[in-house]
Formats: structure tokens, C-alpha cells, sequence
């Protein structure tokens, strides 16, 4: 107690101010970690920079044998992106359509519901890749891959692959599953937001609640449930057990899928793949590494619109009457 | 359930009077408290009654079941009948929709939806319709932003964003709005109460001139107003309808203790 | 001011389409309902098969032992469990105290243009995939010391665990009242007596959920051990060679073409995921109904939530 009360001048060291250093020091450890980390990759992927230069994004190569090595991140890069939109495009949909349900039915459905859906957030991926290798494949396979191949394989190209179980398709599937409760949370408070006037306003006009939402709530809401997507879209593309168990681990040129059957290779899944494998002297290292760096660079461009979107709903939004 | 009180009046003796709205013991309850008690009440055609009474008393909760807003309370409950041109409003076998466009509504704020342009504010209920040909839109947009005063101030620049209008000519752009659906009752709560005397003013001559083809039923708080504007009025208190009568004797000359008390100021 | 005919006029243009508008809408209500479904099925069928797969696996030998070689069947998952809670636990012990300070000082010195953005680059920072983040433990650690690690694997968790204490560290000490502080300066005490011993003590709760929470969040993720534990068929020796844990057991069994695999592999998940449930769940039913902790899972809703 008496520590405590003694005056601040006859202290050699201040307590307050050691206290007040040492949180901000913790705080400012992310600064340092972030730099640390880009410092990082950008320094230990130099090598293969300095080989390929920025043509390295746009390689198809995959190499590793001693003597002709050579890589490129194309594939990864455009399997990331397509595994993720294919995922948003599933996904955005079924996450509004819950969003919608939940907030509008009454709280004795829409709490054990919302629940339910943020469970699935508690799962983990690799359960997910795991589910997704022994029990989804097969079904997928069987239930909609084949039958879609067999049917279209001759005219629409999307379906001209051989349905194997482990490709883009189901990736993306699972994708749009884990990204589900992300989305549809989010939108769900930017629904919140629609004030109670505006919904009155369309029901005295005589709309029904699918025409309500038309009206008012979608219009009001827009920027936020673009950004939610985005914000779904950001989660897809740092994705990496479930998407490395199912995406059937096609290298260089293969990669690139020319249907939705095809298997491929995302940033995040090139890196599990290889990366224990791969000597540190040599090109292979680096290049996974900057595969890295390129994963990095495009989840933040991503994530930080997403960002900008949901905020500048959630805070806006004061209302439309400017009395 | 029925109420003790019953309802001074000395209205509509005639029963072979035409009334464009009848609301027939009327019971509204949140849960098991009631909040409006057996109110029974005739609006004539062409005229305007207004509901008085302090706050709490259950006048916007009764206007507000005239067109049904209640569904959309979660622990609403509504018993009794609402008639307009003796067909109930309540009835298992009406949808809400069908009458709510006989019915218009203008809130105690203005809400007009803030992503559309004025003229897309005053088409929302036609476009619901199905009404799209560009001329018959545009007649009703210069015919009921006439009626709502609004039409010269907002003439030259219908694409202008709703939002931009000051909160009087936002509340007159909501009335255009009910209008453009050919109500034949307008329903209005308190619609003057978050605007100031000018834009009360011209709020006031709308109805007064509105009156002339609708059946106007308007919620206040302001005794004055009830009396510059309304032809009937009905004095509610803790969800009771106590009088109901011609607003002149309602107010000059009330037949019950607590109608006097409340129009002389003795209490909120 | 038009007369009563125009009106009239004006009502029979509206369409008789009330009844289509009806029809339309149940169709929305219909297709709503099936999305909601359409999540829940997932959840219910994985939820279900790691339970019927998984629970023929495990036995006191599968929960205890190392495994057997490869393909035969026996054996267990005993060194993957230890991992976990090892690697787990020592994340903690590096993650909890940077959030929570990291934590403090957001609320309580973060009025600043430096807190504000530790504020951003935290949110930043906890959208960097994972498996980026053990890169970047393989980086430091890993190479610099010559071998795989336990202690670049916390580091590699810790990563992920610190800026989600420290958000909801700051986002449950912003919720106690200033009157508290106040009172404890009208009380002459120095700040960081009141921040320690009064402002912590109110916002235990809402601390405790976000720390819980975030434990089982890196419990569960795979790709930042794989460079940096790498796997192992031992008991933990020491910190300075590789270790298993389950999810990379689960990954390397996902391997194998045996059934015997694949069976020790579902008996591995029911272990992880009933880790996991457990914490989410328990927290749930003691703590999370309360306002507070609502408040921390909703800030982690929109800000967490994602596994990599």
C-alpha cells in the first residue's frame, strides 16, 4: 500500500511510465512483426526476383530438377483467384439468403440458427478437408460431377474435364461453405442497420417483404453487403488445408484448369505442398517464398477494401433525414 | 375485452350515413397488456378526425391498425373489426396488401427512401403496381406533388436525391408518395410534429385542402392544430376512447370531466 | 386537382397483380429457407461422420501411443495430442501477455495517431494468411537455429493468437465504465495500479472469452506447423526438434491410401474437434449470453472467424 501511495518525484523509476512503455512497446510489436515479416520474404525470395524478374507472376514453369530449374506463379495465382470468386459466387448468395432469414424471423428461430451457422466457423480446415476428402468427394462426384460430364462435357467446356473428385469444383465448394458464416454475420449487421421508418414506409405502400427488401433494405445496405463478399472473398484466398486436400495438386501448366474438373494448385496449397521438400539452395525455396509474397500482397489489397466497405457502412449510416 | 368506459358521443345517430371507414371494438394488446381498449369509431367521407390525448394514451396505436401495421409487431395482437366500404380489413381471408393501398400513411418523421430521387420516391408504390408507362407516371407525379404543395418548389429538378430536400418538403414528398397510390383514406401520425411553423403551416393547408376528396385521420398532439384543421375528434386516454364528437363542441363545450381537463391544459 | 373519375382511371391501371406479388413472395420465402439448409447440412453431416468414423478409433492405446508404422493400424495419436497442448500452451504463454498489453494500451493510452494505427495494422495483421505467418517462424527460427522446432511453432500460433487478445482485450476493457477509473484516481492510486487491479477486474470475463476463443482458433490450424514443428512419431524430447500435433497428423494420415489410416485419421479429428467444440460451447453456456461477451464475439465475427 505504501509503494503504491508514495508521490511520483521521490521514485527513481516511475511505475506508471515503465507500465505505459512496456504496453506500448506490446503494442507496437505488430508494427515490428509486419515489418520484420515483409523484410522478410522479400529478402529471402530475392533470388528468384533476381532470376526471373516480375515475369516470375506471370511464369507457368514448374521445375525443380537440379540444373533446370524454373519457376513460375501464374497457376497458383489464377487458381487462387478462381477457386475464391467460384467460392464467392456460391457463397455471397446462400450467406445473404440466410442473413435475410435470420434477421427476420422471430428470436426464438433466428438465435439457435445464427448459432448453428457460427458454428461452422469453429470448425477447423483440415476437419473440413478431411470431411471433404472421405465423405463430400464421393457424393459430389457421383451426384452432380459425373452426371454434369456426361450430359454437357460435349458442349459447355466447364463441364469437358473428367470428373475425378479432386478439382476446382469441389474446392471451391468447400470454400463457399467455410466462408459462409464470415458473410453472412456481417451482413446480418449491415441489415441491422436499416431503420424501422424505412421498412414501414414500403409496407404502408403495400409491398410484400421480398419487395420490402428490394425497396429499402438492399438499396440502404448495398456498400455493406459488398463489402461482407469481399470480406469472404479475402478468407477464400488465405485458405490453404481444406483447399490443399481437394484441389487435386496439379503443378506448373496442368494448374491452370481448362474446365471445372480439372485439378489445380492454389498459392496457399503450392506452399503446403513443397515447402518441407524444398532445398534452400536452389531457386525452389525462393520461389515458394514468393509465392508467398504475391499470396500476401493480394489477400491485403483484398482485406483492406473489404474493410473500408463494412466501415464506412456501419458507421455512416445516421440515418436519412437531414431536418 | 371490454372496456368500463363508454364512449361520449353524439356522432352518427343515423346509422344510414355513409362511412368510408368504420373500426368496430377495437382491442389492441402488446402481450396481455392492452393497449387500446373496445374503441369504436366512424370516419365519415371527405373529412378529417383527429385523435387527441396525452402521450401513452393509445392514438398512434390505433391508427396504426387502420392499415394494419401491426403484423409487423412481433407481440401484437388485434381484435375486432376494421371496415372500409364494409369489407373488414381483418378478415382471415384479406391480405394486407390488397387494402393497403387503400389506405396511405404519413409517419411522425419524414422517411422518404433516401437512395431515390424525388421522382422515383412518389412512383415507389405505383411501380409496385405494375404501373410503367412513362406518361401516366408522370401525371401522377405532377398531380399529387401538386396536392402536397411540393410541385413548384421541386418542378425543375425531380431527379434530385430525396435526401436533399429540407425536412418539410421531405414530409410533403411523403405525402405525395401516399398519395400516388389513389388512397381513398390517409392515414397521418403526427405528421408536423419534427417540423417548424412555416412547414406546419403548409402541412396544414394540404390537409385542409386534401380533406376535399380524402378521408383524412390525423393523430396530434397539438390541440390547436386538431382544431384549425380537423372536423371530428376523438379524445383517448390509457387506451380508451372517452369523447368523440364535432371537434368545435368537443372543444368549446366537452361533455367529460376528463376531455376538459385535458383541453384546458391540465395535463400533457 | 383531379376529380374522382381520373382517380378511378388511375386505380384500373394498377396491374391485378397482387396475387402473382404473393406468389413471388413465397417463392423467395422457399428459396431463403433452402439456403439456410444448405449451411446447416455441412455442419450436421461433418459434425455426424467425424462422430460414427472417429469414435471406432479411439481406445485408451489410440489416445496414449505413439504410432505404429505406417499402414499397419495400430498405435495412436499420443505424441500429436501432447504436441498440440504443448505448442498450444506455449503460444499462449507468448501470445496472452503481448494481446493483453497490446490490448491495454489500445484503451487505455490509445488516443493517439500511434494507437490508432496499432489499431489498423492489428486488424491488418490478423488477415495475413496463416500459413504466411509460419513462413515467417520457418525464417527467424527455423533456419537461423539449423532444425525444426517446438518453440518456431508457438512462435508461429503465437502470431496468430496475440492481435485477437489484443482486440478483444481492448474491446472488453473499453466496456467498463470510466467512472471506475476515475474513482480509482479520486482514490490516488497510479494507473497502472487501477488499469492492473480494478480495470482488469471488471473486464476478466469478457478477457478470458476472447483468450478461450482464441486458443481454439489456433488449436485447430495446420498450415503454420508444417514448416515449423514438421511432424514427428515421438513424445516431445525437447524444444529444439520437431513435434506432431493433431492437425498435421490428421494431414499426413489424410495421405495414406490405408483404411487403417484413414480410420486413425477421423479418430484424430472427433479427439480435435471435440477440443475445440468443447471450449467454443462452454464458453457459450457460461459466459457468452451475457452482454459483455456478446460484445467480443462480435467484434470477432467480423474481424476473426477465418482458419487456415
Amino acid at each position: 500500500m505504501k509503494k503504491v501511495f508514495s508521490k511520483k518525484n521521490d521514485r527513481k523509476f516511475d511505475p506508471d511510465k515503465i507500465f505505459k512503455m512496456g504496453a506500448t512497446l506490446a503494442g507496437c510489436f505488430v508494427l515490428v512483426v509486419i515489418v520484420l515479416l515483409v523484410f522478410q520474404l522479400i529478402t529471402q525470395s530475392y533470388p528468384i526476383w533476381e532470376e526471373n524478374g516480375l515475369s516470375f507472376i506471370i511464369g507457368t514453369d514448374w521445375n525443380a530438377a537440379d540444373g533446370r530449374e524454373s519457376f513460375g506463379a501464374l497457376p497458383y495465382i489464377v487458381g487462387t483467384l478462381v477457386t475464391s470468386a467460384l467460392a464467392m459466387a456460391i457463397g455471397v448468395p446462400l450467406s445473404i439468403g440466410i442473413a435475410m432469414f435470420i434477421s427476420d424471423a422471430p428470436k426464438k428461430i433466428g438465435a439457435p440458427l445464427g448459432f448453428l451457422v457460427e458454428l461452422l466457423a469453429a470448425v477447423p480446415s483440415i476437419i473440413y478437408g478431411l470431411w471433404g476428402l472421405y465423405v463430400f468427394r464421393e457424393f459430389f462426384m457421383n451426384s452432380v460431377e459425373k452426371p454434369l460430364h456426361n450430359t454437357f462435357g460435349d458442349s459447355i467446356w466447364l463441364f469437358s474435364g473428367t470428373p475425378f473428385g479432386l478439382d476446382i469444383f469441389t474446392a471451391s465448394i468447400i470454400l463457399a461453405i467455410m466462408i459462409i458464416p464470415t458473410v453472412s454475420s456481417v451482413a446480418r449487421e449491415v441489415m441491422k442497420t436499416v431503420p424501422q421508418q424505412q421498412k414501414e414506409a414500403a409496407y404502408m405502400l403495400g409491398a410484400t417483404k421480398w419487395e420490402m427488401f428490394k425497396l429499402v433494405i438492399f438499396p440502404y445496405s448495398k456498400t455493406g453487403l459488398i463489402g461482407a463478399s469481399i470480406l469472404g472473398l479475402g478468407r477464400a484466398v488465405g485458405e490453404t488445408m481444406a483447399v490443399t486436400m481437394l484441389i487435386g495438386n496439379a503443378t506448373g501448366l496442368n494448374a491452370i484448369p481448362g474446365s471445372l474438373f480439372d485439378p489445380s494448385q492454389t498459392m496457399s496449397s503450392i506452399i503446403a505442398n513443397e515447402f518441407v521438400e524444398a532445398s534452400p539452395a536452389g531457386l525452389h525455396l525462393p520461389a515458394l517464398i514468393g509465392v508467398a509474397l504475391v499470396l500476401l500482397g493480394i489477400a491485403m489489397v483484398i482485406n483492406v477494401i473489404a474493410h473500408l466497405l463494412v466501415t464506412r457502412m456501419l458507421k455512416v449510416k445516421e440515418g436519412a433525414v437531414n431536418t | 375485452m371490454t372496456s368500463e368506459t363508454q364512449t361520449t358521443s353524439d356522432l352518427f345517430e343515423n346509422d344510414s350515413e355513409k362511412f368510408k371507414m368504420i373500426a368496430e371494438d377495437v382491442t389492441i394488446s402488446y402481450g396481455d397488456v392492452p393497449a387500446v381498449k373496445n374503441v369504436n369509431m366512424k370516419f365519415k367521407e371527405k373529412s378529417v378526425t383527429a385523435l387527441i390525448g396525452p402521450s401513452g394514451c393509445g392514438k398512434t396505436t390505433f391508427l396504426r391498425c387502420l392499415n394494419r401495421m401491426h403484423d409487423m409487431t412481433k407481440n401484437a395482437k388485434v381484435e375486432g373489426k376494421v371496415m372500409i366500404d364494409g369489407i373488414d380489413l381483418y378478415s382471415k381471408e384479406i391480405d394486407p396488401i390488397y387494402h393497403r393501398r387503400k389506405v396511405g400513411m404519413v409517419f411522425q418523421k419524414p422517411n422518404p427512401f433516401p437512395t431515390m430521387s424525388i421522382f422515383d420516391n412518389v412512383t415507389a408504390g405505383l411501380r409496385l403496381n405494375g404501373v410503367k408507362d412513362k406518361r401516366i407516371l408522370n401525371e401522377i407525379v405532377e398531380d399529387t406533388l401538386k396536392m402536397a404543395y411540393l410541385w413548384d418548389e421541386v418542378k425543375n429538378d425531380l431527379k434530385k436525391p430525396a435526401v436533399e430536400l429540407s425536412g418539410g418538403q421531405q414530409q410533403r414528398l411523403c405525402i405525395a408518395r401516399a398519395l400516388a397510390i389513389q388512397p381513398e383514406v390517409l392515414l397521418m401520425d403526427e405528421p408536423a410534429s419534427a417540423l417548424d411553423p412555416i412547414a406546419t403551416q403548409k402541412i396544414e393547408e394540404t390537409i385542409t385542402e386534401l380533406k376535399k376528396e380524402f378521408t383524412i385521420i390525423i393523430v396530434t398532439h397539438n390541440m390547436q392544430q386538431a382544431v384549425r384543421v380537423s372536423d371530428y375528434t376523438g379524445f383517448m386516454y390509457l387506451g380508451d376512447l372517452i369523447e368523440f364528437r364535432h371537434t368545435k363542441k368537443l372543444f368549446t363545450d366537452p361533455k367529460n370531466d376528463l376531455t376538459a381537463k385535458y383541453v384546458q391544459g391540465q395535463f400533457g | 386537382m383531379s376529380s374522382l373519375e381520373k382517380r378511378q382511371e388511375y386505380r384500373a391501371l394498377f396491374k391485378q397483380n397482387v396475387q402473382k406479388r404473393l406468389i413471388v413472395d413465397k417463392i423467395v420465402r422457399i428459396i431463403i429457407i433452402s439456403c439456410v439448409i444448405t449451411a446447416i447440412i455441412p455442419l450436421g453431416s461433418i459434425l455426424v461422420e467425424v462422430f460414427k468414423n472417429g469414435i471406432a478409433a479411439i481406445s485408451i492405446e489410440f489416445l496414449t501411443e505413439i504410432p505404429g508404422s505406417v499402414g499397419s493400424g495400430t498405435g495412436g495419436v499420443g505424441p500429436a495430442i501432447q504436441g498440440t497442448l504443448i505448442v498450444v500452451g506455449l503460444a499462449s504463454l507468448i501470445g496472452v501477455p503481448i494481446g493483453v498489453m497490446s490490448g491495454i494500451f489500445l484503451s487505455e493510452y490509445g488516443d493517439n495517431r500511434l494507437a490508432r494505427s496499432v489499431r489498423f495494422f492489428n486488424d491488418v495483421f490478423m488477415e495475413f494468411p496463416s500459413i504466411v505467418l509460419g513462413i515467417f517462424a520457418f525464417l527467424v527460427i527455423v533456419l537461423v537455429l539449423g532444425h525444426f522446432s517446438v518453440w518456431a511453432g508457438a512462435f508461429a500460433l503465437s502470431l496468430i493468437m496475440f492481435p485477437i487478445v489484443a482486440r478483444t482485450t481492448e474491446e472488453s476493457l473499453k466496456m467498463v465504465p470510466i467512472t471506475y477509473r476515475e474513482a480509482g484516481t479520486a482514490l490516488g492510486l497510479r494507473k497502472w495500479v487501477i488499469t492492473m487491479r480494478i480495470v482488469i477486474a471488471a473486464a476478466k470475463e469478457g478477457m478470458v472469452t476472447g483468450i478461450m476463443l482464441s486458443v481454439a482458433r489456433i488449436g485447430g490450424e495446420t498450415a503454420p506447423l508444417i514448416m515449423t514443428i514438421l511432424g514427428s512419431s515421438l513424445f516431445f524430447a525437447n524444444m529444439n526438434t520437431p513435434m506432431d500435433a493433431l492437425p498435421l497428423r490428421i494431414w499426413r494420415l489424410s495421405m495414406l491410401p490405408y483404411e487403417s489410416a484413414q480410420l486413425q485419421g477421423w479418430g484424430a479429428a472427433l479427439v480435435l474437434i471435440f477440443i475445440i467444440l468443447g471450449i467454443n460451447l462452454g464458453l457459450r453456456a457460461l459466459v457468452l449470453h451475457k452482454k459483455e461477451t456478446m460484445q467480443i464475439l462480435k467484434t470477432l465475427k467480423e474481424k476473426v472467424g477465418g482458419k487456415n
